[in-house]
């Protein structure tokens, strides 16, 4: 492990923390956002037509990889499983959990004896939380998807764009206020960017930072 | 000032909230709920401004989107606004406007004399007369152009912001009106998604203007409990004030809304325009009609307006446009402005009808209401230059073709014509949709839809509103059902008692008068670009047979209108003019945007700040707070160069590059393009993809590679690693990255999906630091207990793992600066703090953070090629002297072909050559042309160009590298450059400068 105070978020030098305090309350806010950085990102390449590369990595993390496209499997609060292409998914997971479940894959895909990938890219990315009522509206600023709820709900995701940024994008249920989450997967070297034109776009509706 | 055109009441105005506003320096009052027009209108002003050509005087002619002269410049400054149409500006407290295109005032023309030459002006005069010298042109356009044009832009940055929103929709329907309501409620109520867009600030459309009842009230109630029933629905949009503009593929449909009542300024915090990019499972046009009007003699004159605009300032702003009117009409439904004017107290002259004999029940009302109707009869002259003084009514003879009897001379400040109404069939044209002539009264109408898509009311000719209300309540359920939404019980369809029967147009498109056309006062088709009937004619005569140049020639339905008005009958002329009937001649097709668009609201935030996405690299800040001086590299931003206080760029790029050479230094290299590769085929892999061989590489080993595209031009280049079995890691150039994953995916998708090979880039995992330098060995070894730096445990071209201040990391030995290099590469977020660390750490041993430009200096004196600098996509290996790493062994690999066709084995071929000039100090220009023997002036013949110069500092001596015909055989030999007012010589040398024997490199 690598000493905590080593590590620095994309989004680090916006002092989001200190805004997150001082903007604690946030009630009759249209926008919420945050960033959540340092979830496991562990990127897999298989064929999930071969049971050995599923059951490889039901073994390590407890999900099976899903098929129908543009869906999450898993609990935010332990680890979900992206489906990114007929051939790639992400795992996710909480950020003490990324090395167990990176060795797990490597060992147990490595045993199974075939052609896959296991990449670890938690670094590549950070993740920024959008949520509130009108968080859906700020997104749509951006992006050309439609999350409507009828067509986006929670357990879906898309490789998209937001605002010129390429994004994982994932769709979370608010267990208490019944409203959409929304978590952005840029680029670290795009978080800056986006951030920026995220409070800008939220700025009309209110915005504060969690 | 008084508004003297104000009825005491009636109107969709608040005469409790009075405005004031200023029109050409003037101060005027209106109310809330007025458009510009309609308060100008209200305080009597009738003359707005001067025509585009001859500058004449022209008034308001409309009272919607369709407007032809009232164009006005709102506000000033930063926030002004051209040729806006006071029909479609809500006024504001404030508003300030002046009329376009006239100078010194609208009132006084100068260039008003343009109007006494009007036969030396005709139709092509611009083309005919200033084409000749084709030369002179550009001496000609400044003059033509202040003379022309309308309105002005703003010269300051827009004060404003504008943004986006995309939205998807099952079902849009364009236009508040009655059609547009219903079916937006009957789709609404089974569940669909629905966006309603209207242009106007209140859904209604033409109910807005009109006195029609539904279900037994008035319809501007049923409009108010619709709105309701619809704004509780939460599946339901509606977006007022907003003009759906354009409708492409797919059912792809752009809106510009007006977020601020106030059209010129944003209200605080919120963007003045919204571009609203939608996609629509269907879409229902529900447009409407456009009145047109009818082509008599002097058209123009302020007071000739729409008939149905003259109702619309009665009905809707409680404005009485005149004080005596005259409609003239070829339809009964303009019976309705004289009876609406003549209800609301107005003084009504006379209903001129070019029809003989009209009975329709709309006449029967206005003979009982005893208004003269003077049947059969055309206005032969309007009276009057800055307003109508009277019209000449004759009788219409038999076909049409000219008048007869006595001339009645009729007081009258106001002719509101009506040719009958077009329907708005643009959106149906943008989707791909054709359009269909209705001989019976003369109108273009929707034909087969491309997607999925219907028309319905008026845009579909369905000129009655019982029909509007039906059809629009039909195919809300149609498209309900096609959806696949449950079926519901549909309400019953609002019934109307307004509708009444109605006689046929009459056509006429011209109206004579007793001289041939052209004679007697001019027939204007389209008043905003100044088109007359003569004018179409006259491209008739020259031959300009197809709509579509007859537009280009007279611009007919050019301007900013886009022919709303104008064009039906300036077609109708022109197929008369040939001879031909309307279908034949066809119709110009309608182009987005249906009303202009601002280049704000097309940038929305991409402006400033967020024009393009910037890169940052886990170091920035450190760079930042380094005082650095960045490069955009892609959308990277890199350290350029990091001057101390006053330092220049060439004194720190000496100071950065002197470190270099004999101390250390650090780059951000970070930005580098990584591609993770794996799999059994990975090898064999990377073997078709690059020039040289890879199936040997053993773990732990390095190789530079070169790519090429099928053409075997050099593409990318980078160093691979073998990172163990099967496992690669690929860097590529910091802008090809994208570029090159995207490459390696479609070979291996597309071509070679045989291979078993996973790619994943890793470029952002990880934070990439260089040490360089004679000392780097030294102080990197300050940092890592767990690897071996000695030169024969890790030498050049290997990479090792470990720990780098207890980071886990990868050491690359590798080199692009030709000396002793490592690159580490650590966890992206670690990597700040460890470039702090290596800095400190550094100090002792005269570490200097090191910019882009110090790393292309090094590079060059090593002639090093940087792809993009060297290279140009039509450079080859062999053209770089790289064939050294062409295998000759290999098969295949991408671009082996292409090197043996002749041109490649051409040997004066543009070869990579290193220039230094005769003065050590004279530093050539990238891009500086050469030659080998120098002329007193231009031409000379041109062998080759600077791809790279620098000032070394280690070599004291300026350096350049050149790619020159058959510049391996010049070696030795002097060439020039010549440059601005000066020669200077350069010997051809080899591309290498520095350490030739790479000694350092390996040391």
């Amino acid at each position: 492990m690598i000493d905590t105070y080593r590590l620095r978020s994309p989004l680090a030098h916006l002092g989001l923390d200190a805004r997150a305090r001082a903007e604690a309350d946030i009630s009759g806010t249209g926008v919420i956002i945050s960033e959540r950085p340092q979830a496991g990102l562990i990127n897999i390449r298989g064929d999930v037509s071969d049971a050995r590369f599923v059951t490889a990595i039901e073994k390590s993390i407890k999900l099976s990889p899903p098929t129908v496209p543009n869906t999450v499997v898993g609990k935010p609060s332990t680890t979900r499983l992206m489906w990114l292409a007929p051939d790639e998914w992400m795992v996710i997971t909480r950020p003490s959990g990324a090395e167990r479940a990176l060795k797990a894959l490597q060992k147990n895909l490595k045993i199974a004896d075939l052609h896959s990938s296991v990449t670890d890219t938690t670094e590549a990315r950070t993740c920024i939380r959008v949520s509130g009522p009108r968080a859906r509206e700020v997104i749509s600023k951006g992006c050309s998807i439609d999350l409507h709820p009828s067509a986006f709900g929670p357990g879906q995701c898309a490789q998209t764009v937001v605002s010129r940024v390429g994004v994982m994008l994932a769709q979370t249920a608010n267990s208490k206020t019944h409203q959409p989450t929304y978590e952005l997967y840029p680029l670290r070297s795009f978080a800056t960017y986006l951030w920026n034109w995220l409070e800008d776009a939220s700025a009309e509706y209110g915005v504060k930072v969690e | 000032m008084t508004q003297t055109h104000r009825l005491t009441d009636g109107g969709r105005i608040d005469r409790d909230r009075p405005i004031d506003f200023f029109f050409n320096g003037r101060r005027y009052s209106g109310y809330e709920g007025d458009t510009l027009a309609s308060a100008l209108l209200a305080n009597g002003v009738m003359l707005v401004g001067r025509s585009f050509k001859y500058h004449r005087p022209r008034g308001i002619t409309s009272a919607g989107t369709e407007e032809q002269n009232a164009l006005v410049q709102l506000e000033r400054g930063a926030r002004t606004i051209s040729n806006m149409l006071a029909t479609r500006v809500p006024l504001y407290e404030g508003l300030d406007a002046a009329s376009v295109n006239c100078w010194p005032s609208h009132n006084f023309d100068f260039m008003a004399v343009n109007s006494l030459f009007h036969r030396i002006l005709p139709a092509g005069f611009y083309y005919k007369t200033f084409m000749w010298p084709v030369s002179a042109w550009k001496y000609y356009e400044h003059i033509i152009r202040r003379a022309a044009g309308l309105g002005r832009s703003p010269m300051e940055p827009d004060a404003d912001t504008y943004d986006k929103m995309n939205a998807h929709a099952d079902l849009v329907v364009v236009g508040g009106g009655p059609a547009g309501l219903t079916a937006a409620r009957s789709a609404a109520i089974h569940g669909a998604r629905v966006i309603l867009v209207d242009e106007q600030t209140e859904l209604g459309g033409q109910l807005l203007n009109e006195r029609f009842d539904i279900n037994g009230h008035p319809a501007t109630d049923w409009v108010a409990d619709i709105e309701a029933e619809l704004m509780a629905m939460p599946n339901v949009t509606i977006l007022k004030h907003t003009t759906a503009f354009g409708y492409y593929d797919h059912g792809f449909i752009g809106f510009l809304q007006n977020r601020s009542n106030n059209v010129a300024f944003g209200e605080d915090g919120r963007s003045r325009q919204r571009m609203w990019r939608v996609r629509a499972k269907n879409v229902l046009l529900a447009t409407g009609s456009l009145e047109r009007p009818l082509i008599y003699s002097d058209n123009d004159r302020p007071g000739c307006m729409l008939a149905g605009a003259v109702r619309a300032y009665v009905n809707r702003y409680g404005v009485t446009p005149g004080n005596r009117h005259v409609i003239f009409t070829n339809n009964d439904d303009a019976y309705r402005s004289a009876l609406d004017v003549k209800a609301a107290g107005g003084d009504v002259a006379c209903i001129v009808d070019l029809r003989t004999k009209p009975k329709g029940e709309l006449v029967t009302q206005a003979i009982e209401a005893g208004i003269d109707v003077i049947e059969g009869s055309v206005i032969t002259a309007v009276i009057g230059g800055k307003r109508v003084r009277a019209v000449e009514i004759m009788k219409l003879n038999e076909d049409g073709t000219g008048v007869t009897g006595t001339v009645q001379t009729i007081t009258c400040d106001i002719v509101g014509s009506s040719g009958g109404w077009n329907p708005v069939v643009h959106l149906h044209s943008h989707s791909g949709g054709k359009n269909v002539w209705r001989d019976e009264d003369g109108v273009f109408v929707p034909g087969d839809t491309l997607q999925s898509e219907q028309v319905c009311g008026a845009a579909a000719g369905s000129f009655s509103l019982q029909a509007a209300l039906n059809e629009g309540d039909f195919a809300g359920i149609d498209f309900a059902s096609k959806l696949g939404l449950p079926t519901k019980k549909p309400g019953a369809v609002p019934k109307t008692s307004s509708d009444v029967a109605e006689e046929p147009w009459k056509l006429l498109w011209y109206i004579p008068t007793t001289k041939p056309a052209g004679q007697r006062g001019k027939h204007f088709i389209d008043q905003q670009n100044d088109v007359t009937v003569t004018d179409v004619q006259l491209a008739a005569r020259e031959g300009y047979r197809s709509v579509e140049h007859a537009k280009r020639y007279t611009t007919l339905g050019m301007a900013t209108d886009q022919g709303k008005t104008g064009n039906i009958p300036g077609h109708a002329i022109l197929s008369a003019a040939l001879g031909q009937t309307i279908p034949e001649t066809g119709t110009t097709t309608f182009r987005p945007p249906y009303s202009p668009v601002t280049m704000g609201a097309i940038a929305g935030r991409y402006v400033g700040d967020f024009f393009d996405p910037v890169r940052r690299t886990p170091m920035h800040d450190c760079h930042e707070k380094a005082g650095c001086l960045w490069e955009d590299v892609g959308q990277w931003r890199r350290p350029w160069y990091y001057p101390a206080d006053g330092e220049s760029m060439q004194d720190t790029v000496n100071r950065e590059c002197l470190a270099v050479r004999n101390h250390v230094g650090m780059l951000d290299a970070t930005t580098l393009g990584k591609i993770d590769i794996q799999g059994p085929d990975a090898a064999e892999f990377l073997n078709r993809i690059y020039t040289n061989a890879w199936l040997k590489l053993a773990p732990g080993k390095c190789r530079y590679g070169l790519m090429l595209g099928e053409d075997g031009m050099i593409m990318d280049d980078g160093v691979t690693s073998c990172l163990g079995e099967n496992h690669y890691l690929m860097t590529t150039t910091s802008g090809g990255a994208p570029r090159v994953m995207a490459w390696l995916e479609e070979w291996l998708q597309t071509e070679w999906p045989d291979l078993k090979v996973y790619l994943t880039s890793v470029t952002e995992q990880f934070a990439t630091l260089q040490l360089a330098g004679p000392n780097a060995r030294a102080l990197l070894s300050e940092f890592t207990k767990d690897i071996d730096l000695d030169n024969d445990a890790f030498p050049f071209m290997s990479w090792k793992s470990g720990t780098v201040a207890d980071i886990p990391a990868r050491i690359y030995r590798i080199s692009f600066t030709g000396e002793l290099s490592y690159e580490i590469n650590v966890p992206a977020s670690a990597g700040l703090s460890l470039w702090t660390d290596i800095m400190i750490a550094g100090e002792k041993f005269g570490i200097e953070p090191f910019g882009t430009e110090t790393m292309h200096v090094l590079r060059a004196e090593k002639g090093f090629i940087i792809v993009g600098q060297e290279t140009d996509g039509t450079t080859a290996p062999g053209d770089l002297g790289m064939d050294w790493i062409v295998s000759k062994k290999k098969p295949d690999f991408i671009g082996k072909r292409s090197m043996s066709r002749p041109d490649m084995l051409r040997d004066d071929r543009k070869q990579l050559v290193g220039l230094l000039t005769s003065d050590p100090s004279e530093v050539l220009p990238e891009g500086g042309q050469i030659v080998a023997e120098t002329q007193p002036k231009p031409p000379m013949t041109m062998i080759g160009h600077v791809t790279s110069s620098y000032y070394s500092a280690a070599l004291e001596h300026s350096i350049a590298l050149a790619l020159v015909k058959g510049g391996r055989a010049r070696m030795g030999d002097t060439v020039y450059v010549p440059i601005d007012g000066k020669t200077v010589s350069c010997e051809v040398v080899e591309p290498i400068f520095y350490d030739k024997e790479g000694n350092r490199i390996n040391d």
